[in-house]
């Protein structure tokens, strides 16, 4: 996926300008946190379960190299392939290889943000394999060129009449748009593809290393038949999706779908353990597990690290308010939201990711609702003090707070500085007691009036009012 | 290593005062209010005149290294005091998350340490420390309160202010729907990007005035300028005050950012 993400303020500009896209993140500000919050109030021990949570990956993430062995030990017990990828490239050509000896044209696919990461769509077509995507939300998304603007509802920011132009568009069906019958179209477009496909590819909620088995959750279903129905099916996923016991994966589903949907359970849990054996009813006949680092593994023993805990559900994204109301997109790269703003910084560079960390009020929603319990806003911070020890923060900011932090060190001048604000501004604020515009375009009155002080500073009437005691 | 000396107070709580910035500069009717609910919680109250700023402009732009010598100057003004109090959620959350700025073995580190076990914002001061509820003031009219971030999330204020308000003579509250969502301000961040803080700050005077309130209280003023400066930029005539300044029967001064038709540039001797 190209890199938008020094644009940020324009493009978040835009859309905060645009009606459409509005109306949708009304819808998701009014779903997901309440459907969450209903789920939370169903089950009195989930704080626990958090805690449980939290715990549970700080173990995985300090013992990661003996879980992934085991893990691929397994896959390798049961017939399957485990690929290590350093990067994308390594990932992309791995599948590739893949999809070449199997003599694949075109492949299907469920919803996997590892592939918008490494941009695989666009590298299986340069290489002359069609991908096709299966999850509902990605299959709008690939009819329209676009891209996901979440990380479990990746089309939130369309609206009905979106789909059903484009359905109409592509699918050379009369417009309609009764949600039943665009989605029996999908269907029935999606249904020759399965049958179809040569290579299933999907990602990894989570690896269980004691079995060598993967596991996706759906509310379609297309994840099942992406995966069971092709002669090969090849997961990519990354190393922090590890979990020890399937046991242990059982935690992380509970907290998962309360976190993400408000679900007590997602609709479809599979789990895939090696290719087809002989006496299976279906499956693939070879079985790849493709496990991605792309830098993750130097965020251990780094200020980053708890970020390894993220068990990608968007709880932070739904409730941020910030995302609620520019949306995915205007974060420029795969992952939007708070957990975007943390992770997208290391991987692409905060160089260019860093509006991100810095777009955000610190108002400590995400931690709040984090079902790992991880601290983003204490990481937002470190990114912007990387920022700022690199000089990238924009000058003129700088400056104002090199000076402020001038005077704040320096009690006696800092008493004059605030004297000489609350007058000036007093003055200026005149009988209306506002202040309409400031110099230089300022933000603040650039949309709200600047209340004036009401005259000499604390500090001042203090003193007098002490000393004629 | 105490640079203070504050007084004995006898055997009355003794507190410093944390003016914050914003309050010392912008309005210092909230500072009076706070000494005047400390006085009547039976607490003598110091200001130490060394203090500045909390630090946090410089801590979430990325400056830790001044940050470290704001925090320090900060541990060294209110160096001795029983309790440090102040009417910000944010300011003390602040303080609170000065151990983070120093390694373990810097003796800074447990002086802060010691220092955010000691401070609290003003409404959680009087209910959850001294349980004190004897508020005297009377206030004609319904009010809705906003949750300011870092009070509500870092230091756990909700219910202090509204039991506080419960005992405000004539007082009605009408809660605002997403009273915990964020109004928009977030320190630099209303002045980084200011459209989006606007579309915060618009959703949330939506919210206050849909109620049938007809003023809007909260615990910070850097929340409540953002919240009026935006209701009166657009004609609204919802008053906005600190919650300290109901609780203490002080709201004689105009609301914040409202016309003064008596212009009085000293409040010291009113309070």
């Amino acid at each position: 996926m190209q890199i938008n993400s020094p644009k940020f303020k324009e493009s978040s500009r835009i859309a905060l300008e645009d009606a459409n896209l509005q109306k949708a993140l009304g819808n998701l500000r009014d779903g997901f946190p309440v459907k969450r919050a209903n789920a939370v109030d169903r089950m009195p021990e989930f704080d626990k379960l958090r805690d449980e949570g939290r715990d549970l990956k700080d173990h995985i993430i300090a013992n990661l190299d003996f879980y992934l062995e085991q893990f691929e030990t397994n896959v390798t017990k049961n017939g399957g392939h485990v690929h290590w990828a350093r990067d994308s490239d390594d990932a992309n050509k791995a599948i590739l290889e893949i999809c070449r000896k199997s003599g694949a044209k075109t492949v299907t696919k469920g919803k996997s943000m590892v592939s918008e990461e490494i941009n695989l769509n666009d590298y299986l077509e340069e290489n002359g394999i069609q991908p096709v995507e299966t999850d509902l939300g990605e299959y709008i998304l690939q009819l329209r060129k676009d891209h996901p603007s979440h990380i479990i509802a990746p089309a939130i920011h369309l609206n009905l009449d979106d789909v059903s132009d484009i359905f109409h568009e592509k699918h050379g069906r009369p417009r309609t748009d009764d949600p039943a019958e665009l989605m029996q179209e999908a269907r029935e477009m999606l249904r020759k593809q399965f049958v179809a496909a040569d290579v299933g590819i999907t990602g990894a909620n989570f690896c269980v290393a004691e079995t060598g088995s993967t596991i996706i959750v759906t509310n379609e279903g297309n994840g099942d038949l992406t995966q069971t129905l092709p002669k090969v099916h090849v997961v990519i996923t990354t190393i922090d999706k590890i979990v020890p016991t399937l046991e242990d994966m059982s935690l992380f589903l509970r907290l998962l779908a309360r976190s993400a949907t408000g679900q007590e359970f997602t609709v479809y849990n599979t789990l895939s353990t090696g290719p087809r054996r002989e006496d299976d009813v279906d499956g693939p006949e070879e079985y790849h597990v493709v496990l991605l680092d792309n830098g993750r593994s130097e965020m251990i023993g780094t200020q980053f690290q708890e970020m390894l805990r993220c068990i990608r559900c968007s709880a932070c994204m739904n409730h941020c308010p910030v995302y609620g109301s520019v949306g995915g997109h205007a974060y420029g790269w795969v992952y939007p939201g708070p957990m975007g703003s943390v992770l997208t910084p290391k991987l692409i560079g905060i160089d260019k990711a860093g509006h991100l960390p810095n777009a955000s009020t610190f108002c400590g929603k995400c931690e709040s609702v984090c079902p790992v319990r991880i601290p983003l806003p204490k990481m937002m911070r470190h990114w912007r003090e990387r920022e700022f020890e690199k000089h990238l923060s924009p000058k003129g900011f700088r400056f104002g707070i090199c000076a402020w932090a001038f005077f704040a060190k320096r009690p006696a001048l800092y008493r004059w500085l605030a004297r000489a604000s609350s007058l000036t501004l007093k003055l200026i604020g005149g009988k209306k007691n506002r202040i309409r515009s400031l110099p230089l375009k300022n933000g603040w009155t650039l949309w709200r009036d600047l209340p004036a002080p009401q005259g000499r500073t604390f500090m001042d009437q203090w003193k007098k009012q002490q000393s004629s005691k | 290593m105490s640079l203070n000396t504050p007084s004995s107070g006898g055997s009355r709580h003794q507190v410093g005062l944390f003016v914050t910035c914003l309050v010392d500069i912008f309005r210092p009717s909230i500072g009076f209010a706070t000494i005047k609910l400390l006085e009547q919680a039976g607490c003598y109250v110091e200001v130490p005149e060394a203090q500045t700023c909390c630090g946090q402009p410089t801590f979430n732009s990325g400056d830790r290294k001044s940050t470290q010598d704001i925090a320090k100057n900060v541990i060294n003004a209110f160096d001795g005091y029983q309790y440090v109090v102040g009417p910000s959620g944010s300011c003390i959350g602040m303080l609170h998350h000065y151990p983070d700025l120093f390694e373990s073995d810097d003796p800074y580190h447990s002086r802060a340490k010691e220092l955010a076990s000691r401070a609290y914002e003003i409404t959680s001061f009087l209910i959850d420390v001294l349980e004190f509820d004897k508020i005297i003031a009377q206030y004609e009219g319904i009010i809705t309160y906003h949750d300011s971030c870092a009070g509500l999330r870092e230091l756990g204020v909700k219910q202090q202010p509204r039991k506080l308000l419960g005992k405000v003579n004539n007082l009605q509250i009408d809660e605002m729907e997403e009273a915990e969502t964020c109004c928009g301000f977030g320190g630099t961040f209303c002045i980084k990007y200011p459209d989006i803080s606007n579309r915060m700050v618009s959703n949330k005077n939506v919210n206050a005035g849909a109620t049938n309130a007809d003023t809007l209280l909260g615990g910070d003023l850097g929340c409540l300028l953002n919240m009026a400066g935006k209701l009166k930029r657009e004609g609204s005539k919802l008053e906005v005050r600190h919650v300290v300044e109901v609780l203490a029967n002080m709201t004689y001064e105009p609301a914040i950012g409202e016309a003064n038709l008596q212009p009085n540039f000293d409040l010291a001797k009113e309070a």
